[in-house]
């Protein structure tokens, strides 16, 4: 039980299902002094002080890959329990219902909504769109025409950061929250504005990626881990 | 309007960063992690480190540096050089890159490029193009660092590569690279046109002019540069004001 009991002591919980680059985001986490350890097994995700699900990769893979291992239903019961998640660009991804990328298929339903695919660049028509969206884009506050735009950020994931600063996205499908309450920044890309940011009580995710996002990512990081005492 | 992404290029054999003129004639300009670290903090957008001699001998000098790197890295960065299978971009992908661009390999077997994409996504895949001027509107792709012709013809191989599922193309100009002369415009241009994935242009870029021009006249987004930081001509604040003074968006803080 020792072993198993192990990642109770770290910080984070990095989640393995399966993809290739998680040194980026590990380090990340280091940078800031917290400790991690990446767990891919289902009492693993039980003992976590904290759980990230990175990303990078097809959203049925990614589902599939989090099913061989056992730890969907143990991700559901750590976030009923108030565990604070972040799930990251993919990871963000699964957190909703659903997905409409090769097909659909099922996500964690954590946040209901749906993941849909930008655009083709022929219905856009804009100089220069293409798809993926790679590269560094701005993040907007939301506009819902009640919130006090001022303090829509305090308290949250972007408290330190300022708006239209830059972060780094690589995708080609994004989350369409049923509950805009649980967006908390867009960005625009071809003409379409997307949910950058979601956060809904202990679970958060950014459809970029922090950890590539040089200093501005890291500082999201460690609001994340500040807002719930990591 | 999408920000124009300047990408500082690390050309590295051994143990060293060096600059060439033409790939050739090669001068250790200081050390991969110190230049990284530098470039990184001072706003790069990307980095791009390529082993030049890698695919002369192996790749476990590059796999060390990235290692290195992706410790206090925060940005995106591309590794090439060496890249010769769906393992190798595995290894590489594992120690932190987030994109492999393959050179050699792909025109041996144009195939890995469709695999990979498969594999591991198009936008991890970047495929190296070494340009050289074939006469008139003519270049040829060449590989191993400009020694080698392949025969086939850049134009026609950046459409094969898009069909194959490549995410970007990165294009060196062996005719420019390290000639601090400016970007070879008609190449670009005659690329531009028609291409539907991002293109990395790649050799020449002198001033932070060069630059603006070759954003301004051949419809480019993203450019890579090596001499100008290297040599201490412009740093890539300098480099980006003067893209903002002319209206075009870069990213502005880090």
């Amino acid at each position: 039980m020792v072993m198993i009991k192990n990642n109770e002591k770290f910080d984070v919980s990095i989640i393995n299902y399966g993809i290739n680059n998680l040194k980026s985001v590990s380090m990340a986490f280091q940078k800031i002094g917290k400790t991690y350890k990446i767990i891919e097994k289902p009492e693993e995700v039980l003992f976590a002080k904290s759980l990230i699900l990175p990303g990078i990769g097809a959203f049925g893979d990614g589902m599939k890959g989090l099913k061989k291992r056992g730890l969907i239903e143990p991700i559901k019961q750590k976030i009923n329990e108030g565990t604070p998640m972040l799930g990251i660009c993919l990871g963000m991804q699964m957190l909703f219902t659903e997905s409409e990328e090769f097909g659909l298929y099922d996500g964690l339903n954590l946040i209901s909504g749906r993941v849909i695919p930008f655009k083709k660049p022929k219905e856009v028509n804009l100089k220069g769109y293409k798809v993926p969206h790679m590269g560094w884009n701005e993040l907007k506050k939301p506009y819902d025409g009640i919130k006090n735009f001022e303090s829509s950020w305090n308290g949250t994931l972007l408290a330190d950061i300022n708006e239209k600063i830059d972060v780094y996205f690589v995708h080609s499908y994004y989350p369409i929250p049923k509950n805009k309450e649980n967006i908390l920044a867009t960005t625009t890309y071809g003409n379409q504005e997307f949910c950058a940011v979601v956060k809904k009580e202990n679970v958060c995710g950014t459809q970029f990626h922090p950890e590539k996002s040089g200093n501005v990512g890291i500082q999201i990081l460690k609001k994340f881990c500040e807002l719930n005492n990591i | 309007m999408k920000k124009v992404r300047i990408i500082a290029r690390l050309d590295v054999k051994g143990p060293n960063v060096i600059k060439g003129v033409h790939l050739e004639c090669l001068r250790v300009v200081g050390k991969p992690g110190d230049l990284a670290e530098k470039y990184y903090l001072e706003g790069a957008d990307e980095l791009l480190y390529m082993d030049i001699v890698a695919s002369l001998y192996r790749r476990d000098n590059l796999l060390n540096i990235v290692n290195q790197a992706s410790d206090k890295i925060f940005i995106p960065f591309t590794v090439g050089g060496g890249i010769r299978s769906l393992q190798d971009i595995k290894e590489f992908l594992k120690a932190g890159a987030d994109k492999v661009a393959i050179n050699t390999a792909a025109t041996e077997n144009p195939n890995l490029i469709s695999k990979a994409a498969r594999m591991f996504g198009s936008q991890c895949i970047v495929l190296s193009i070494e340009a050289k001027r074939r006469g008139d509107n003519k270049w040829e792709v060449y590989t191993n660092n400009g020694r080698e012709r392949t025969g086939l013809d850049v134009i026609e191989w950046i459409k094969k590569a898009e069909d194959l599922g490549a995410g970007e193309i990165l294009l060196t100009s062996i005719d420019q690279e390290g000639t601090k002369k400016g970007f070879d415009i008609e190449l670009i241009k005659s690329i531009s046109e028609f291409a539907s994935i991002p293109i990395i242009v790649s050799g020449g870029a002198g001033s932070s002019d060069d630059i603006y021009k070759c954003i301004k006249e051949c419809n480019i987004d993203t450019i890579a540069i090596a001499s100008i930081l290297h040599y201490n001509i412009s740093s890539i604040p300098q480099i980006k004001q003067n893209l903002l003074q002319h209206n075009i968006q870069v990213r502005k803080r880090w």
